[in-house]
């Protein structure tokens, strides 16, 4: 039973300025997530992760397709019907520094959202609350009266956590929950997210930029790549055995710490690098940075498609490597091989 | 290998409402060709050692010190620095809107740089701006060189940041968390970038982070920086096989990587 | 709302002595507009028949002199001071409370209703103040209200378009969208969360205001439309001084270093606590 539910969902933004494109940024994208599941969204900037988090929250409009919560469409609701859903569908945001209300302490930002959801109760349990869940993400009491300015980046994004579950959401978007942090604090942040789904159950949709973050936490990945779904699979699968050129991009750039990373540095650093050229609109995104790219690539998208072990892949050759993409050869050229 | 940088005892406190001290007598030295990464957290003092380096500072600031520059004396003498700056030291900032001016077209930057720096005529200039741009990996560099900074994506302007750091082929390049606003595939590339520009050029390195992925793939030595003061220094081959603080050790186990997930 | 970024200011403040040099003289001349008239001797209508256009310090009691019908001219200015501070103060807080109600929700509203609010504001803009002044005063009467309302109609329209500004700015920070997602309606993220990260601006500009406002009612003054005599302001002190310069040059300096210092004083408070309320750097 799936809790969101995303189908063929467009969405567009106007470019301002004279002479002003439509961009899609997000051009049909279907998912689901079940009930205290959680699924990954990966893919670099500009990919249209953010817009699809944003676009579940009801702060962007679709230009088509359908969003469900529960079974239900949330896409066109409007402002005043959304508002009530909204106690269930929360979310972290990236920078901790930006989504805190400068002006108000850790404890007024935290409560917010029951003063808002719960209008009943009283000022002092709400303050229990918001006392509670500062505990609960390892916040101590006395940082409750502080303001943003005071606090250390962790410590700010443990305030934003508490206000996510203040009002015992079912689901909870994190966008780039930890891209503004630094590296032990990263690791930090990221045992308290998986801590606190695991003891609320909360379904979760993890949306990042670094592929290591988003397979420590999330059993089932998506990547995206320039408003669509390249592939989409397990974990296990999508790291040992990716099926879409840009996945292993993606793998690459995942930092390996060891005593030969100096040499592999060198080594990639040495290998030609393809041209890059302009993909063309109506062919694959990828195309032109691709190093299987067939002339076919260039003129007719790939559609996403099921093809083993429970991944789906968007790319015309993926049936010639149902087990993985081949390790790449020097001057890869695009013949299979 | 000679020393090209040499920083002794370097101080650096800050005054007014909030009085703290950012670097705790730091020492440290970088040779002709040698790689240095410094690694901490944020508030460790790293960048205010870095701006104290190259005569940055903020005003409330006070240096104390030593660092010299092949053999030069730099703290407190902002003629030195000036005169060292962009012809024998260039920089490289986190977010490369801090170097580059908004307002203003690439090409014109680094036509004033290598003119100011390297005495070229306007076309000479324009030349060496534009290889400095291919250097940087930024094609069609006769384009770019009109365009403004927020034409440019994250990445590509981070390398025509460092394509102004590098027009006047300096000896010591410092960077500020270089990589860090960056996608990671973004990252790798820019990475790949400065790997083969020292190694190209022969140019040394002064790197700052957070990130120790980062600095596995560029470093040859590293220091570890806490509250100010430098807790460890090693080889990087040496600190990869198993530092002595228990500090960078919690640094290296921060990095997040791939192993034990599938 | 919360004080503790106040308290920076505050401390900011209270470092910059010429600022606070002002706020000293300024409440100096606020306490002696109230009270000083029942210190003194002479009440601002009453006539001195002995006393008649005397110099400063020529007769016991008339510290300041007195004017062409014998009355003080310390206690006349007091009381000036009094009517003309009322009437800014007053000008400013219907300025401010228009000003930034219309503003914040234009601001953060956008699109249509946005370009409605603000074109209103553009069409009364273009509008000459001191004309419609006129026609007010002829229409209602001169009184200190009449000349209170003139102003305050025009008085609001700058704060609505700097506080529509800054709406429009605020608005596309991230933690509206937060506010959003937190259930917050419109109306709450405006009062809750736009206004007070506006306070700075507003109160650096309301402290502007105020010295603009207390020249137009003294020009108005001046001019005879704005206050009325016996009724003293600064602006109608001012007048009658001018046409007695050659002969009683305390008539017209008196009240017009006391204008002049008024003015300066909160324009440079103003200037004071935009620097102090900046946001500092983390």
């Amino acid at each position: 039973m799936s809790a969101l539910e995303l189908r063929d969902v467009r969405v567009h933004y106007r470019e301002a300025g004279p002479g002003a494109r439509r961009l899609v940024a997000v051009d049909g994208v279907s998912l689901s997530v079940g009930e205290g599941e959680t699924v990954g969204l990966v893919g670099e900037s500009g990919c249209g992760k953010t817009t699809i988090g944003r676009a579940i929250l009801g702060l962007v409009p679709l230009a088509d397709g359908e969003i469900l919560w529960g079974g239900r469409r949330i896409d066109a609701l409007s402002a005043d019907a959304f508002r009530p859903l909204r106690r269930d569908l929360q979310c972290v945001f990236q920078d901790p520094h930006a989504c805190l209300d400068p002006r108000m302490t850790l404890m007024e930002s935290v409560a917010e959202p029951l003063r808002n959801f719960e209008p009943a109760i009283e000022r002092r349990e709400r303050r229990q609350r918001a006392l509670s869940r500062l505990a609960e993400v390892g916040l101590d009491a006395t940082l409750a009266g502080r303001y943003p300015h005071q606090l250390s980046g962790g410590q700010l994004q443990r305030a934003v956590i508490a206000r996510a579950l203040v009002a015992d959401p079912r689901f909870v978007v994190c966008d780039e929950p930890v891209s503004a942090l630094d590296l032990p604090v990263q690791g930090q942040v990221l045992s308290l997210l998986e801590r606190v789904r695991e003891e609320r159950r909360l379904a979760n949709l993890f949306i990042s930029h670094n592929l290591a973050v988003v397979a420590r936490l999330c059993p089932r990945l998506l990547v995206m790549f320039r408003g669509r779904v390249v592939e989409s699979g397990p974990r296990a699968e999508l790291v040992r055995r990716p099926r879409h050129p840009y996945t292993r991009e993606l793998l690459d750039a995942v930092p390996v710490v060891d005593v030969a990373a100096r040499g592999r540095l060198a080594a990639s650093a040495a290998r030609p690098r393809p041209v890059q050229e302009a993909a063309s609109p109506r062919g694959c995104a990828f195309a032109g940075r691709c190093p299987h790219v067939l002339p076919r690539c260039r003129v007719e998208a790939p559609v996403l498609l099921p093809l083993a072990a429970g991944v789906a892949v968007a790319c015309h050759r993926a049936v010639e490597w149902p087990a993985g993409l081949p390790p790449v050869t020097e001057g890869a050229t695009g013949i299979a091989g | 290998m000679s020393t090209l940088l040499e920083v002794r005892g370097l101080t650096v406190e800050f005054s007014g409402q909030r009085a703290l001290r950012a670097v705790d007598a730091v020492d440290l030295r970088v040779a002709a060709g040698e790689r240095l990464a410094i690694v901490g957290e944020s508030g460790c003092g790293k960048t205010q050692l870095l701006l104290a380096c190259t005569g940055l500072l903020a005003a409330n600031g006070r240096a104390q010190g030593s660092v010299r520059f092949e053999g030069r004396e730099l703290l407190g003498e902002p003629e030195a620095v000036g005169a060292a700056r962009g012809r024998d030291i260039g920089f490289v900032f986190q977010d490369a809107g801090g170097s580059l001016t908004p307002h203003r077209r690439i090409g014109d930057q680094l036509v004033e740089v290598a003119e100011l720096t390297l005495g070229l005529s306007r076309d000479q200039a324009r030349r060496e701006a534009a290889a400095a741009l291919e250097r940087a990996g930024l094609p069609d560099a006769r384009s770019r060189l009109a365009q403004y900074p927020h034409e440019l994506s994250g990445g590509m302007r981070q390398r025509a940041a460092i394509a102004l750091a590098l027009v006047a082929r300096p000896k010591l390049l410092f960077a500020d968390e270089p990589t860090t606003a960056l996608d990671v595939t973004v990252q790798a590339g820019i990475l790949e970038l400065i790997e083969s520009l020292c190694r190209d050029s022969g140019m040394s390195l002064l790197l700052v982070t957070h990130d120790l992925g980062v600095v596995a793939a560029l470093a040859d030595r590293i220091a570890v920086m806490q509250s100010g003061r430098i807790v460890e220094s090693a080889t990087a081959a040496e600190f990869m096989r198993g530092p002595k603080e228990a500090y960078s050790r919690s640094l290296l186990e921060s990095v997040l990587t791939l192993e034990g997930v599938a | 709302m919360s004080l503790g970024l106040w308290r920076d200011a505050r401390a900011a403040l209270a470092a910059d002595r010429f600022a606070l040099g002002c706020l000293a003289v300024l409440a100096t001349l606020g306490v002696a507009a109230i009270a000083g008239p029942w210190l003194l001797d002479y009440r601002e209508d009453e006539i001195d028949w002995a006393n008649m256009a005397v110099p400063p310090l020529a007769s016991p009691g008339h510290w300041l002199g007195t004017d062409r019908l014998g009355r003080d001219v310390l206690v006349r200015t007091l009381h000036g001071l009094r009517v003309s501070l009322a009437i800014a103060l007053a000008a400013t807080l219907v300025a401010v409370v228009i000003g930034v109600a219309w503003g914040a929700f234009a601001g953060y509203r956008r699109g249509r209703t946005d370009a409605l609010m603000m074109r209103f504001v553009d069409v009364l803009y273009s509008l000459p103040q001191v004309f419609f002044v006129i026609i007010l005063t002829v229409v209602f009467g001169r009184s200190p209200l009449t000349v209170l309302l003139a102003i305050g109609a025009f008085g609001w329209l700058t704060m609505a378009r700097i506080v529509r500004g800054q709406a429009m700015a605020l608005r596309e920070r991230e933690f509206i969208d937060a506010a959003i997602v937190g259930g917050a309606t419109p109306a709450r993220i405006v009062v809750r969360h736009v206004i007070p990260n506006l306070a700075g601006p507003v109160i650096v500009y309301a402290t502007l205001t105020l010295p603009q406002v207390i020249l137009v009612e003294s020009f108005l003054s001046f001019l005879g439309i704005g206050i009325q005599e016996p009724l003293a302001s600064l602006g109608n002190l001012v007048a009658e001084g001018a046409a007695e310069m050659e002969t009683a040059p305390w008539m017209l300096a008196v009240p017009a270093a006391c204008l002049m210092l008024v003015v300066f004083c909160f324009n440079f408070l103003g200037d004071s606590l935009r620097d102090a309320l900046d946001p500092r750097d983390r």
